[in-house]
């Protein structure tokens, strides 16, 4: 298929979508059967799932995943057919294979090599549950790589007409069709066609045992054939011709020998020189006839009917290019300022609120902001597929530590931006490795504790006023605060006459390289802490935060904003520029007095809140709009929590607005200037930097040390 | 030679193989989801030959191919079935429940025209 290679890569990358959702229907077969509520169609509903997989793959020569799947078909073939019974740990293998089986789907669509020894492991796991044992399990495989047969017809085709007849080899063929035949919608007439398409053919139609009319019956053959034909094939190509109907009719093909009666071939034994058809097939001009008595409906209907199919494929998935819906968004996100920037010049035109332009205007913004919500709409996405995938972390980081865990999972079908979905994978895999690992005690602890020895571990989405809130949660033994902070005070991160709340307790643990478990397990403890689990929630705009209670246990709990493309942002104002800050790490607002300032030393200052000593800086200064001010008395300063959970406070001129914006990214002909997060437009059609608070700190001292040290 | 052919599989991706493979060669491409769906296509269609998948939600190729052979108007429509194996008990079933041909997925082009041509001319 040279002329095909486009619409191929198409159908390749749409197959794997296709893999996506048989691997999702997969997932949920086997959690029904795992819930317990299961019938036959769970079982055939995850067969067919594997079945077309390995399908596809077949088209695509995906080898190591038709192998596999095949294996893992036919553990559930025996299941569906009854002759096995789905015990644990069967499932406990269909899930490890479901997992493989993703690993596989993903190497096959990334080009990546596949794990091929995580792959021999299941496949044996998976022979010895049927009890294949080792001669027995090469079988099926040579049946997969049994070739399509027979049906290559088209050597004869090009065979030169006279001049090689005379040595081409020559068989006789006599052929009888039963009345089976007939019922399987063979049809002689076409056989003998393939035949003469295989090279020069003299069809003799024999009709020795047709009977008189009164006696005929049109349910049974009389007629049979004698071919001779002449074409340089291999007998078991004329033989394939008669595959389909094998069994089903007397068949005699012999090989004669080149020289004789090659020579008296008549060329053209058309099919025109065939007897008319069989009294069986008699009937079907009538059939023929009624189809075109009524083919006008027939038309107009088979058009409609041709056209559903394709429509409910449409219904369900439209594969649209990224960048197209990224303009889209974009564009409303014009409209909104646009929108915005009308209202207030019709308002300072003085117009009536009651007028009938500012009715229009108002539903003009309503339609504008439903525009927005539907657009945004397009890029979120069910956070099912994410959750899958966690319960594939649960599955395998509680077998890496023994410990027996049961993974809920509640609000599903909750939509999210693709964007945030993508990027919530790591952190989300980390807090459950974190949650099996450290959260939830061991089996014998537990019992111990009079708790069920299967532990628990809960993850949750649910929108809650304009954003999505994630949360795991384990039933485990809580944060234990005491050892918590002694850790804390023994690697130096507070000093050792700390008195902390529990919450600021349970906050130590998102600073930088804490590790709680005493003694490193090979599964969390890889370097990779809460803390950068909570850098990568707040680089999505998000917060987290911890609830734990001792002996009942601790949920974490995320934050979001439903989309990456708007921001929850607070709008101030410095040095007459109107900037914003993104609202997620203000804590909260304050006023300089004469008290609360403080100098630690020349070119630092504090600002004392509540107790504790937070640098203070001049927003205005850092960003280089003016120069120092004499007093700031009275100034409003922004409280900004860093992500390693250290703070700082940024003196602004006035806080004049939270709101939502939409965020325009700067493209690359500006020079990235530190700081500067990206850019929005404000409802007045003034552009409004949005500045990335920590950026501008971390710049923002580094002059003040260069200053102390001369 | 431009035949109507009415294709049956579950599967996104064989639907649009077995379209992409017969759509160049000229031929009329009616799509189905499963069996129900491939009744419901059917109806009012004069498919010079239908194909079907075995393995499908709701009603599967066998109960599929009984169900078209039980209308009279397509009692000799040439049906060829779609398997992944070419185990010779799967032919039989088939042929048993009234299948003209099958071919082996994956399939070729070249091949599943020839199949075609062979049972529907």
């Amino acid at each position: 298929m040279t002329d095909a290679s486009d619409p191929m890569a198409e159908i390749r990358a749409s197959f794997f979508i296709e893999c996506e959702e048989l691997l999702e229907a997969m997932q949920d077969g086997l959690q029904t059967i795992d819930d317990g509520e299961w019938d036959n169609e769970t079982i055939n509903v995850v067969f067919r799932a594997v079945h077309s997989i390995k399908g596809g793959a077949g088209a695509f020569g995906l080898e190591s995943l038709v192998r596999f799947a095949h294996r893992y078909e036919t553990v559930m073939d025996s299941v569906r057919s009854g002759t096995m019974n789905v015990d644990n740990d069967l499932l406990k293998l269909f899930f490890r294979c479901a997992d493989h089986l993703s690993d596989l789907v993903r190497c096959a669509r990334d080009g990546l090599d596949s794990p091929e020894e995580q792959g021999k492991s299941l496949v044996g796991e998976l022979d010895a549950s049927i009890g294949l044992t080792g001669d027995e399990v090469e079988e099926p495989e040579e049946e997969i790589e049994f070739q399509p047969m027979g049906l290559s017809l088209d050597l004869g085709l090009d065979l030169p007409d006279m001049a090689a007849s005379l040595d081409l080899p020559q068989f006789e063929i006599e052929f009888a069709p039963a009345a089976e035949l007939f019922d399987t919608g063979n049809e002689p007439f076409q056989i003998l066609k393939a035949l003469r398409d295989l090279g020069e053919c003299e069809i003799e139609c024999v009709t020795d045992k047709l009977v008189s009319l009164e006696q005929l019956s049109a349910e049974t053959p009389y007629l049979y054939w004698k071919v001779t034909l002449s074409a340089n094939v291999d007998p078991a190509e004329v033989a394939s011709v008669f595959e389909f109907v094998d069994g089903l009719c007397t068949l005699k093909i012999e090989a004669l020998s080149v020289s004789e009666g090659a020579a008296e071939l008549e060329t053209d034994a058309t099919l025109e020189d065939l007897p008319p058809p069989l009294p069986t097939v008699a009937d079907e001009p009538i059939v023929q006839a009624e189809k075109v008595e009524t083919k006008d409906p027939v038309v107009t209907r088979s058009a409609s009917q041709a056209k559903a199919p394709g429509a409910a494929a449409a219904k369900s998935v439209v594969r649209v290019d990224l960048d197209r819906i990224e303009r889209l968004v974009n564009l409303v996100g014009e409209l909104v300022i646009n929108q915005a920037m009308l209202s207030q010049s019709l308002e300072s035109a003085g117009l009536s609120p009651h007028s009938d332009a500012m009715n229009g205007l108002e539903e003009f913004q309503r339609l504008t902001r439903d525009i927005q919500d539907s657009v945004m709409m397009i890029r979120a996405q069910p956070v099912k597929s994410l959750f899958q995938r966690m319960s594939r972390i649960v599955r395998e980081s509680s077998a890496a530590v023994s410990k027996d865990v049961r993974l809920e999972t509640e609000g599903e079908n909750t939509e999210v931006d693709k964007t945030v979905i993508e990027r919530l994978a790591d952190p989300l895999t980390h807090m459950i490795r974190n949650a099996v690992d450290h959260g939830l005690e061991t089996t014998q602890e537990r019992e111990a504790a009079g708790k069920s020895s299967q532990g628990i571990v809960r993850l949750s989405a649910a929108h809650r006023s304009g954003r999505v809130v994630i949360e795991v949660s384990d039933d485990g033994g809580g944060i234990n605060r005491p050892k918590v902070q002694e850790i804390a005070i023994k690697k130096g991160l507070i000093p050792a006459d700390s008195v902390l709340t529990d919450t600021e307790v349970d906050n130590l643990l998102f600073l930088p390289g804490f590790s709680t478990a005493a003694s490193v397990s090979d599964l969390s403890g890889r370097g990779v802490g809460m803390d950068v689990v909570r850098t990568s929630i707040q680089a999505l705009g998000g917060r987290i935060t911890i609830t734990s209670q001792e002996g009942v246990g601790t949920t974490f709990s995320i934050s979001l904003p439903l989309t990456l493309a708007v921001l929850d942002g607070m709008v101030v104002q410095v040095a007459e520029e109107t900037l914003v800050l993104p609202l997620n790490v203000v804590v909260e607002t304050l006023t300089l007095t004469q008290d609360n300032l403080d100098q630690v030393r020349p070119g630092l200052d504090v600002v004392r809140v509540r107790g504790a000593f937070v640098p203070l800086f001049d927003l205005g200064v850092s960003l280089g709009y003016r120069e120092k001010k004499d007093d700031y008395t009275d100034s409003v300063v922004l409280l900004i929590a860093h992500e390693d959970g250290s703070r700082a406070a940024l003196i602004v001129d006035e806080i004049q607005d939270q709101r939502q914006v939409v965020i325009k990214g700067l493209d690359d002909s500006f020079y990235r200037a530190p700081g500067i997060a990206a850019a929005t437009i404000l409802g007045d059609g003034q552009i409004a930097l949005i500045l990335d608070p920590s950026d501008i700190i971390a710049n923002a001292q580094d002059p003040s040390l260069t200053k102390f040290a001369s | 030679m431009s035949l109507e052919i009415l294709a049956v599989d579950d599967s996104r991706t064989m639907r649009e193989m077995i379209r992409l493979a017969l759509e160049p060669a000229g031929f009329t491409v009616h799509l189905a989801d499963d069996g129900v769906h491939g009744v419901e296509v059917l109806e009012g269609l004069m498919p010079d030959a239908i194909i079907t998948d075995i393995n499908m939600p709701r009603m599967d190729g066998f109960g599929f191919i009984d169900a078209v052979r039980n209308q009279d108007t397509y009692r000799a429509t040439p049906i060829l079935v779609l398997t992944t194996e070419a185990a010779p008990e799967l032919k039989a079933r088939a042929r048993n429940a009234g299948a003209t041909g099958w071919i082996v997925k994956p399939f070729d082009p070249a091949k599943l025209i020839k199949a075609l041509q062979m049972v529907a001319g």
